[in-house]
């Protein structure tokens, strides 16, 4: 009636791949396609660690010639300076040339308004967007990953988005095999997920194998934080602390990066990748659980930045 | 997040397998999923408490683990899944990327988009139901993409009283029904996805019932590494040339391996000019190799400057897949636009997209009894037809049947981009060999065509 697989184990395939190698091909297959097909792509680059990957895998797939992509930065104005730093230095380094969106030039301008609670995460939509139509980007590469939350793992890796950068989950289309559709109306762009399928795990176990340099902060530090709704906040003239929150000098490690009026840091002694890497596979909580305050807003709080053209 | 039970022995050298979840509307895929998560420790406190939460918002007494993938408010607002929700999770022995697909037929075009790169797919009924409609329509995606293994999970037999022969019924009927659809071999399984029966660990009310749970046959089904033992194709996807002083005159042609292996020294056509060369070097993101195999990503250098660029494919010269403008396959319709005789399209196939025309539609699949449907003139959404279809230019086809990934194409509507079809080449199923009706299991013939 039915009939159950016997598998001898341990056998071990001479052209097998491990994982690693498995979603490094997928990335850099990726990556091809874009640069086949499309005319204007860009790189999101923010200087954490899943950007820096995709450069790394960019710059991969297309030596010995240099990467043929711009990147663009979405600056908040909240950055954390270590980050800038490594941005402008890794630019230098591989020659590449960097847009700059930034968030600050539109509050200043009054073309956006700084919100009651201080965070400017939700305010990069409209500079993304606009950057995006001005230079007539066609294809744009985020660092967005499916586990790393529930509105991102239905995403496609070629996600269609209109004028607006709006996303309409419920019209996605239909993505079959490697065969990626980037056809797109004048005015609509793609984005893509090269690195759609990585884990935070798996992040980091291929900057350990491939010894991919990181900004100092995702490594244990000694910093001058407070506690905001549970989440242990750098000090700063972005807007903390109020005079009610204390501030005190812990311990600790980033284990995303983004703006810093959002994202929180971990306590933690893990100051080398190895640690790191341990200290992740023990974890009971996912990376944005722990750091991310823009994600605790509401229930679908992602699935809503993202219909209005966030990342 | 992947933090597994036990985290130490997670290395990075283990291997990843694929897998879909199919079967009709509600038979607890989402809860299948969910359960599979929760009880091998792939759900972390966060993702469990919020999904806690939202469970007692909606008046539910426990935690409903169908909202650890149905992530989407129109999902949760209407208790179904409507999109692919992509999971990942490890074990000591295995990693694992599944995609949770919908039942709702509405949506048969998301299921086709999770299954068509998964190497497993588990289909679920519910025992009170049995084998319906959806259930053969999913089956009949899954055989057509050709998915290697096949999973029956017989669910909720929580429902059933645990009864043996509720699931026995089922497992022939479904058993009976992928045979003839060319399913090789199909493993039954009875579960409980609320309850936990046979998830993860073995059911306490079902002693009868001897096999693996879902999760060990998932740990230990073999892998397909068939792929590199396939006919050897690169599809060139970008030509890299620097032309910088330190690399004045490399030329090399980046693609990712579609199947077979690749030696340096070997003698390759160029399709579809049919000229030959000698691959001269291999890079392999990085390093300069000897030999590489599907589906690695690679840089290959040619002997000879000939006239190579993207969408050309890379074949060994004596195993070279013949070139046509007349492609004959069968077809997922995945648009609520028809495909109609006579329409104009483009066809993108590997890594090259010509324009072509819809010649026929001579046949459409009828799911009750697998029987064809003469000259439907067109395709509708969820259809499976046969479609003929003449190029433009010429296209180096594999059947599917031989090469997943050189054996299929995507029609488009060149007024907006929309993904028409999936597109098979060549026979739809695998032919059934003698007697496999009454022995499934038995591999089916793949050199046999049955149309
Ligand atoms: N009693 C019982 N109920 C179950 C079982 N599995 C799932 N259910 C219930 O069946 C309903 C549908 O479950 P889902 O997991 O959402 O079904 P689905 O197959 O994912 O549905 P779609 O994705 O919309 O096609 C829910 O109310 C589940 O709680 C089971 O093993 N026993
Ligand atoms: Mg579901």
């Amino acid at each position: 009636m039915s009939t159950v697989a016997t598998v001898p184990e341990g056998t071990v395939h001479p052209y097998a791949l491990s994982h690693l190698d498995s979603l490094e091909s997928e990335a850099v297959h990726i990556f091809r396609e874009v640069a086949g097909e499309f005319e204007r792509p860009v790189i999101l680059f923010s200087g954490g660690k899943d950007s820096i990957l995709m450069l790394h895998l960019a710059l991969k797939a297309f030596a010995p010639a240099p990467v043929p992509f711009t990147l663009l930065h979405v600056d908040t104005g909240h950055n954390f300076p270590e980050v800038l730093e490594y941005r402008d230095r890794t630019v230098a380094e591989h020659g590449l040339r960097l847009h700059v969106a930034s968030v600050q030039e539109y509050i200043d301008a009054g073309k956006l308004r700084e919100r009651p609670d201080g965070t400017r995460n939700p305010l990069q939509t409209v500079p993304l967007t606009e950057a995006i139509q001005q230079h007539r980007f066609d294809a744009v590469f985020g660092g967005g990953r499916r586990d790393e939350e529930k509105a991102r793992a239905k995403e496609r890796v070629f996600s269609l988005r209109d004028e607006f950068s709006q996303w309409d989950p419920r019209r996605q289309r239909p993505e079959l095999w490697q065969l990626y559709n980037g056809r797109h109306a004048p005015g609509e762009h793609v984005r893509v997920f090269p690195i759609s399928n990585w884990t935070e795990l798996d992040v980091w176990q291929y900057i350990e194998r491939e010894g991919i340099e990181l900004p100092g902060i995702y490594f244990a530090h000694e910093r001058e934080v407070f506690n905001r709704s549970g989440m242990w906040l750098t000090a700063g003239d972005w807007g903390g602390p109020k005079e009610h929150e204390k501030v005190e000098t812990r311990q600790v490690r980033y284990r995303t990066v983004g703006d810093m009026s959002c994202t929180g840091a971990v306590d933690s002694d893990a100051t080398t990748l190895d640690d790191v890497i341990t200290e992740i596979a023990a974890s009971r909580l996912t990376e944005r659980g722990a750091t991310r305050a823009d994600d605790k807003m509401s229930e679908a709080a992602m699935e809503d930045r993202k219909r209005e053209g966030y990342f | 997040m992947t933090a597994s039970v036990q985290p130490a022995e997670q290395s990075a050298a283990t291997t990843l397998l694929r897998f879909a979840t199919a079967g009709s509307v509600d038979d607890g895929k989402s809860t299948l999923v969910g359960r599979l998560l929760h009880d091998s420790k792939s759900v972390l406190t966060d993702q469990l408490e919020a999904v806690a939460l939202a469970s007692t918002n909606r008046g539910q007494e426990a935690p409903d683990l169908a909202l650890l993938t149905d992530g989407l408010r129109a999902e949760r607002e209407q208790g179904i899944t409507i999109d692919v929700a992509y999971r990942y999770f490890a074990t000591p022995r295995r990693r694992f990327i599944l995609a949770d697909t919908p039942g709702h037929v509405q949506y048969t075009r998301n299921m086709v988009t999770g299954a068509s790169t998964a190497e497993l797919a588990v289909v679920l009924v519910d025992a009170r139901n049995g084998v319906v409609e959806q259930t053969r329509r999913h089956a009949a995606v899954a055989a057509l993409l050709r998915v290697p293994h096949v999973v029956l999970a017989v669910n909720k037999m929580d429902l059933v009283e645990y009864a043996e022969p509720v699931f026995a019924a089922i497992a022939e009927e479904f058993t009976a029904y992928a045979a003839s659809l060319g399913v090789p071999e199909i493993t039954a399984i009875p579960i409980s996805a609320l309850a936990g029966d046979n998830v993860v660990e073995p059911s306490a009310h079902m002693d009868w019932y001897g096999g693996p749970t879902v999760l060990e046959h998932l740990e230990t089904v073999p892998v397909s590494h068939d792929l590199t033992e396939c006919h050897a194709r690169f599809p060139v996807q970008y030509v890299i040339r620097p032309q910088t002083a330190e690399h004045p005159d490399y030329r090399g042609y980046a693609g990712q391996i579609a199947a077979g292996v690749f030696r340096v020294g070997e003698t390759v056509s160029v399709l579809p000019s049919g000229r030959t060369t000698t691959i001269e070097g291999i890079d392999a993101l990085g390093e300069s190799v000897g030999v590489a195999w599907a589906p690695q990503s690679v840089t290959i250098r040619l002997a000879d400057d000939i006239d190579v660029s993207r969408g050309d494919l890379l074949a060994p010269a004596d195993d070279a897949p013949a070139v046509t403008q007349d492609v004959e396959a069968t077809v997922c319709h995945v648009a609520d636009r028809p495909l109609a005789v006579g329409q104009r399209v483009l066809l993108k196939h590997t890594t090259r997209t010509v324009k072509a025309i819809v010649k026929d539609i001579p046949s459409r699949l009828t799911l009750d009894d697998l029987s064809q449907h003469p000259a439907p003139g067109q395709l509708v959404a969820n259809d499976i037809g046969r479609v003929v279809v003449r190029t433009a230019e010429p296209l180096a086809l594999d059947a599917y049947a031989a090469s997943r990934r050189t054996g299929s194409f995507l029609l488009i509507d060149p007024a907006d981009g929309t993904t028409l079809t999936a597109g098979m080449a060549g026979a739809s199923f695998a032919a059934v060999t003698a007697g496999a009706a009454e022995a499934a299991g038995t591999a089916a013939d793949d050199a046999e065509w049955d149309f």
